[in-house]
């Protein structure tokens, strides 16, 4: 038993390096709109711009001062780079009806989806949040960050112009 | 047969090798702690000197087709969860197909009907909940609008499956979409039903072998109103041998209308629970193999001392509300400053039902009133303000007040506690150095006189954008009335983050209480030692 898992799990992880060149896409999972309709991540569209998925919850206090700081600044980032930021909630159901209030009353201009039972937060491997993805025009996965403190939007925006130029 | 579905699950990965089209992703974590007996907080020395969770998800992408797996490693488990995760294995594993609309996965999965009032399969990893099913699932949308779910299987109870079989299906559909409709205002409509099968061997009862559960749910939009209600139905499901009136069928009815607009927000909430507790298995006892997720109506705080008393919603019997208002103060003028000040106030209050639940009461045809909560017995009760404002281009404030009434009799079914009311404080400050260097500050109070009395505490934080994170925090409980008691809980934390990967060197003491993620709570021993954490997402 245990030398067929340790087995399986060496084909694994060999395939898993074979495959490592290959660009990450965003897989096929739907979420919500704030209107309760389904929606499907691998639609997601800026018309060949990179955009920013970032994974976050109303009780998190960095997700929100992460989006918070963003929102100050997002008005020159999206001019100079045409850059669309997609914020997911992962708010479950004891918190998800507070999203669409939190976001109108933060005045945040973000496109918002909900995950409430994580199936998105799964498939893209996100264990904590904040959890922030950069996807090239071509909608290919080329970053990501993991948790946030003061100063890493500024990491982020040098990725976005390099991305943009 | 192991074999069998190990090869399985590697044949599409040789597949497909040779097209190098798909990809592989997933994520890795490895928590290890030392335990050091600690007389004074009362922890204790683990014989293995260090214990360890890890766990390793795979997930396989190509095109419609989905495969993935994930390793489990508990040698042992950590102190602060269930030791029956103890060992090493591969409880969870898929495959999934979409085919012009049907999706069809056989193996592991989560899901959630409606707001989970009768069914929810998910995962928790910090407060080791896992209930996966192990089946199949369909989901298929024949028109726009119109949406079904439906499985069948076993819940997951750690490294073994529920005894329970678990059938259930979904619909929703959108009213808008159905009639094409471009009106301003939504409607969906969602109906769902979950059942069990188990086998019942009582000699001298003749206990239901089926039972079921139902639900209905509707959800209106228009403009920034937003009204979602849900009731549920659950029929007689007596646990083992009939005791009290427990062959009563159970209900709950949750319902949340929100209203927001640029600058304000504002959601109104209400929910009643009578002997809704669904399991894969009549006769599992605390957190095991539950179907059915009815969150806590109150706030989730973030601050220590704020949740120091969490609550845990009572499925047997409660009636709540709450209520929360989120505004902005605007910019540039000299209340909201030059950047604005955010306000967020809630209010939430939990109470039993009248005469208390069908479930616990000797009168078979007892029901309790609809709602009432004059006289009725204060479960928890929590009235907080936060205020959130940036200074200027170096420095951002945030305070909390919160006053709350906490019935710890109740919450942690123990006696002679009653009600702790206590009073808290919290100031946030951060200020930033220089490029990338930040400094954050947290001073925290709890007011009481009951329990364990009095507590501070106060946190220093140092990062170093985008790498680095440096943490001192200490916990003091100067208001115990036992003075051998009057302890400090110090803590030391460092962290290196580098794109998806984490590090987190910790040591300190950690006290004896309640840890809660979305209103479900574990009690977490006292212990003090050194914990490792390395996570990886790829």
């Amino acid at each position: 038993m245990r030398k067929q898992i340790l087995t399986f799990l060496v084909v694994l992880l060999a395939t898993a390096f074979s495959f490592s060149q290959n660009p990450r896409k965003l897989p096929n999972i739907e979420v919500k709109t704030l209107q309760g309709d389904a929606f499907n991540i691998s639609e997601l569209n800026n018309d060949g711009s990179p955009i920013v998925i970032s994974f976050w919850a109303t009780w998190c206090k960095p997700c929100k001062k992460e989006l918070n700081n963003i929102s100050e600044v997002y008005e020159d980032w999206q001019e100079e780079t045409g850059v669309k930021l997609v914020a997911i909630s992962t708010d479950d159901t004891r918190s998800m009806s507070k999203v669409a209030p939190y976001i109108n009353s933060s005045d945040w201009e973000y496109e918002i989806y909900l995950d409430p039972n994580a199936d998105l937060k799964r498939a893209m491997g996100v264990s904590t949040i904040p959890h922030t993805f950069l996807l090239n025009g071509k909608k290919e996965i080329v970053w990501h960050h993991r948790g946030y403190v003061e100063g890493d939007e500024e990491e982020l925006y040098n990725k976005i112009v390099e991305l943009a130029k | 047969m192991r074999k069998i579905i190990a090869i399985l699950f590697v044949l599409p990965f040789f597949g497909v090798a040779q097209n190098n089209s798909g990809g592989i992703h997933g994520d890795f974590d490895l928590s290890l702690q030392t335990y050091n007996e600690d007389e004074s907080i009362g922890a204790l020395a683990a014989d293995e000197v260090m214990l360890n969770n890890a766990y390793l998800n795979l997930l396989y992408t190509k095109g419609k087709f989905t495969v993935g797996v994930r390793y489990e490693s508990y040698l042992n488990a950590l102190k602060d969860f269930d030791p029956r995760y103890n060992g090493n294995g591969i409880p969870y594993r898929f495959a999934q197909y979409n085919n012009d609309g049907l999706e069809i996965t056989a193996g592991s999965f989560y899901e959630q009907f409606g707001s989970g009032l009768i069914l929810r399969s998910y995962e928790e990893k910090k407060l080791g909940i896992d209930n996966a099913m192990d089946g199949i699932r369909l989901r298929y949308s024949p028109i726009s609008g119109v949406y079904l779910k439906t499985f069948i299987g076993r819940e997951r109870k750690f490294f073994e499956y529920s005894n329970g079989i678990v059938r259930g299906a979904d619909g929703e559909i959108n009213i808008n979409d159905i009639l094409k409709l471009t009106t301003k205002t939504k409607a969906l409509l969602g109906g769902s039903v979950v059942s069990r099968f188990q086998n019942a061997t009582n000699p001298n009862f003749n206990i239901p072998e089926n039972v079921s559960a139902f639900a209905g749910r509707m959800n209106i939009v228009s403009g920034g109103l937003n009204w979602y209600s849900e009731y549920a139905y659950k029929i007689n499901d007596p646990i083992g041998s009939l005791i009290e009136n427990n062959y009563a069928s159970g209900n709950a009815i949750t319902s949340n209308l929100t209203y927001s607009q640029k600058g304000i927000g504002v959601s109104l909430e209400v929910h009643r629970v009578d002997n809704m507790v669904f399991r894969a298995d009549r006769d599992a006892v605390g957190k095991d193999l539950l179907l059915n997720y009815i969150p806590a109506i109150s706030k989730q705080h973030t601050y220590t001392l704020v949740s120091l008393y969490p609550y845990a919603t009572q499925p047997n019997g409660e009636a709540g509300f709450q209520i929360d208002l989120f505004y902005k103060l605007g910019k540039g003028n000299s209340i909201g400053g030059k950047y604005g000040t955010k306000i967020d106030v809630n209010f939430s209050r939990i109470n039993s039902l009248n005469g208390g639940p069908s479930y616990l009461n000797d009168n078979i045809s007892h029901q309790p009133m609809l709602i009432s909560m004059k006289g009725e017995e204060l479960y928890y009760q929590d009235f907080n303000i936060e205020i959130t404002r940036k200074i200027n281009r170096k420095v951002k404030i945030a305070a909390v007040l919160a006053k709350q009434s906490y019935n710890k009799d109740v919450v942690q079914q123990q006696t002679g506690y009653g009600i702790i009311e206590s009073d808290i404080a919290v100031l946030d400050l951060t200020y930033k150095i220089k490029k990338g260097h930040s400094i954050r500050v947290e001073l925290q109070k709890l007011k009481t006189e009951q329990d364990d009395g009095d507590w501070s505490m106060g946190l220093t934080e140092y990062t170093i954008s985008p790498h680095w994170f440096f943490t001192i925090q200490d916990m003091y409980n100067w208001g115990n009335q036992n003075i051998d008691k009057q302890l400090h809980y110090i803590n030391l934390t460092a962290g290196f983050i580098k794109g998806g990967n984490r590090f987190e060197i910790g040591y300190g003491k950690k006290r004896e209480g309640i840890f809660c993620v979305g209103g479900v709570c574990k009690t977490v021993p006292s212990s003090n030692g050194l914990t490792l954490n390395i996570s990886s997402s790829f």
